[in-house]
């Protein structure tokens, strides 16, 4: 227990103690236009999160968690970046990283990381769950973006960088979550190496500060 | 501030400050013959008979260290390094899944010197039972390891029983009694332990001193720190001068004030658990509501994240703490509540609240009503229902 893990940002602090956007009334009542939903009580994380879409943008996006604070701070962030200045695209939300959220938070603790890449899933649960419901599936991104590293189970570059953003900070535990190179094993070179990388560009500091 | 950390650490006690304040200016080194050496051996002998009356034992028996930290390492690793000088071939200990971190992560730095260690699980109310280390025994055990109090949850484990079970088998045995002192009267003429730690700052002196008992007729420990003859070369290093004054005062406090405490503050808590109970549901108590210290009292809130609690309970000004695996810097709760239930849930929702001696009636009637506000404000942003 490190005395680093209070240091949040006067920002993180704002939205922990006065959270924005918070879902305080029946589900059912609200009827959001999607509702995506991520994590489970197992990890001490979980998230769902619900919008409403104007003219395809965001025009409400209202959220539930049961979190620490980093994550209650990172979705309340969230919920103000995609909903201000009119709404933010559904294109352009889809892209939204955890890395933006945090540059916006000024920052986290390293070890506070992980808490806070939750929120971004959901909302691109939510955003998949609209365009399902109103016969888009053509448009949802296909995540083929990143690389694939290990073949057999196909897990990409980005798979490996969430897993590191969630706190695994070696090859074993990232084997031991992800099943990564067990089957031909071709890939764990590669693996290794990006763990390494991965591991030195967001746990080198005590504080990551985002991408300046 | 309304403290509620005791059992991570306490602030001075009054008596113990003016002990140390008075003693300031002594700085001769007790080993040195002439009368300012000399005086300053009669204040730690004097400091030493008075947690040796405490505890019921002789002033031999007690060697000053650093902390528990120190006597929990001493006495373990003095499992293995005495074995290899007496050619001994036993290899094992055993111990509990809740100990102390200084005893856990201690045993699996020797699990790595290939000595093998039995952890044995506690009950679901956090309490060992007497027969499963007895059925753990081995002829190569070597030691045997059971903390008095959990410093999570506070229950009180059967030292005596596994004390009397470790005697008949002829082992060691050893208790790290930090979070007892004070709360529990220890008779060590009817507590057949070879080695007990305690500390300091946990009982209203400053950090940084402890106490490693060993009686008389136990095996010979290795000390884990060699130099000078200081502690009967048990712990060499000239000694904590302020430290010893300090603990000294400090237990002498604990005689005087034991009883009262007692009565005084498990009102307050039953006050604090009874207040938090009538007005939240989901509440539940970890470890055995009875068989535990009465200064401790650690509550799951259900769904919701122990983290977000003791942020928002340290911005109404009261400090506690929490199992929660965000509170760690980990991905893993607690290991002593994880221990107690399968629930996720109840596990990250862990608070810890640790009364003291200047725990008052209004800091808990505050308590109670920051907690309900923090616990429902949390719960109506949490998505399990």
């Amino acid at each position: 227990m490190d005395g680093t893990s209070w240091n949040y940002s006067d920002k993180v602090k704002e939205h922990f103690f006065h959270p924005k956007n918070i879902l305080d009334i029946d589900e059912k009542e609200y009827n959001a236009d999607g509702v995506g939903y991520v994590g489970s009580p197992a990890c001490g994380d979980m998230m769902k999160i619900f919008i409403k879409v104007k003219d395809d943008r965001i025009a409400e996006m209202k959220w539930q968690t049961f979190g620490c604070a980093s994550a209650i701070g990172s979705t309340s962030m969230l919920s103000v970046m995609v909903t201000r200045d009119g709404g933010m695209k559904l294109d352009d939300a889809w892209k939204i990283t955890p890395e933006m959220i945090i540059d916006e938070l000024g920052g986290l603790p390293a070890n506070k990381i992980h808490c806070s890449v939750l929120g971004d899933k959901a909302l691109r649960l939510a955003i998949k769950d609209y365009l399902i419901k109103t016969g888009q599936e053509q448009r949802i991104p296909h995540d083929d973006k990143s690389r694939i590293i290990c073949e057999c189970l196909n897990i990409s570059e980005d798979d490996i960088r969430m897993e590191i953003l969630e706190g695994v900070k070696d090859f074993k535990t990232l084997q031991e979550r992800t099943k990564i190179g067990t089957v031909c094993g071709n890939c764990i070179d590669t693996a290794k190496t990006l763990v390494d990388f991965y591991v030195g560009k967001y746990y080198t500091d005590e504080v990551y500060k985002g991408k300046k | 501030m309304i403290y509620l950390d005791n059992s991570a650490t306490t602030p001075l006690h009054p008596e113990v400050k003016e002990a140390i304040i008075n003693s300031l200016d002594l700085y001769g080194n007790p080993s040195s013959a002439h009368t300012s050496g000399r005086q300053m051996r009669a204040m730690i002998e004097h400091s030493r008979s008075e947690i040796a009356s405490f505890l019921h034992c002789d002033p031999d028996e007690i060697i000053f260290t650093a902390g528990a930290s120190e006597a929990n390492n001493t006495v373990l690793k003095s499992a293995i390094s005495c074995c290899a000088f007496c050619n001994d071939t036993r290899g094992h200990i055993i111990t509990t899944n809740i100990e102390h971190p200084s005893v856990l992560n201690t045993l699996a730095c020797l699990e790595q010197q290939n000595i093998q260690i039995s952890r044995i699980k506690v009950k679901d109310n956090g309490i060992v039972d007497p027969a499963d280390i007895e059925a753990a025994i081995r002829p190569d055990t070597m030691m045997i390891s059971v903390m008095y109090v959990n410093n999570e949850i506070g229950t009180i484990q059967p030292v005596k029983a596994i004390a009397e079970i470790a005697k008949k088998h002829n082992i060691p045995m050893h208790t790290d009694a930090v979070q007892a002192i004070g709360k529990i009267p220890i008779d060590l003429q009817d507590l057949p332990v070879d080695f007990l730690s305690m500390s300091g700052h946990k009982i209203y002196a400053p950090k940084g001193i402890g106490v490693l008992y060993k009686r008389r007729t136990s095996k010979n420990i290795c000390p884990l720190i060699t130099g000078g003859h200081q502690e009967k070369s048990m712990r060499a290093g000239t000694e904590n001068t302020l430290g010893i004054i300090a603990l000294g005062e400090a237990i002498r406090q604990c005689r005087i004030e034991m009883d009262e405490n007692k009565a005084r503050i498990s009102f307050l808590r039953e006050r604090l658990e009874h207040g938090i109970m009538k007005n939240l549901d989901h509440v539940s108590i970890n470890g055995d509501p009875k068989q535990r210290v009465y200064n401790i009292s650690n509550m799951s809130f259900k769904n919701i994240e122990g983290e977000s609690i003791l942020l928002r309970l340290d911005m109404h000004g009261i400090a506690v703490s929490t199992g929660s695996a965000c509170s760690t810097g980990s991905l893993e709760p607690s290991y002593v509540i994880t221990a107690l239930t399968k629930d996720p849930a109840i596990a990250h929702s862990s608070i810890r609240f640790s009364l003291g001696r200047e725990t008052n009636e209004t800091d808990i009637d505050q308590t109670v009503k920051a907690v309900v506000e923090t616990v429902t404000f949390l719960r109506k942003m949490s998505p399990i229902v």
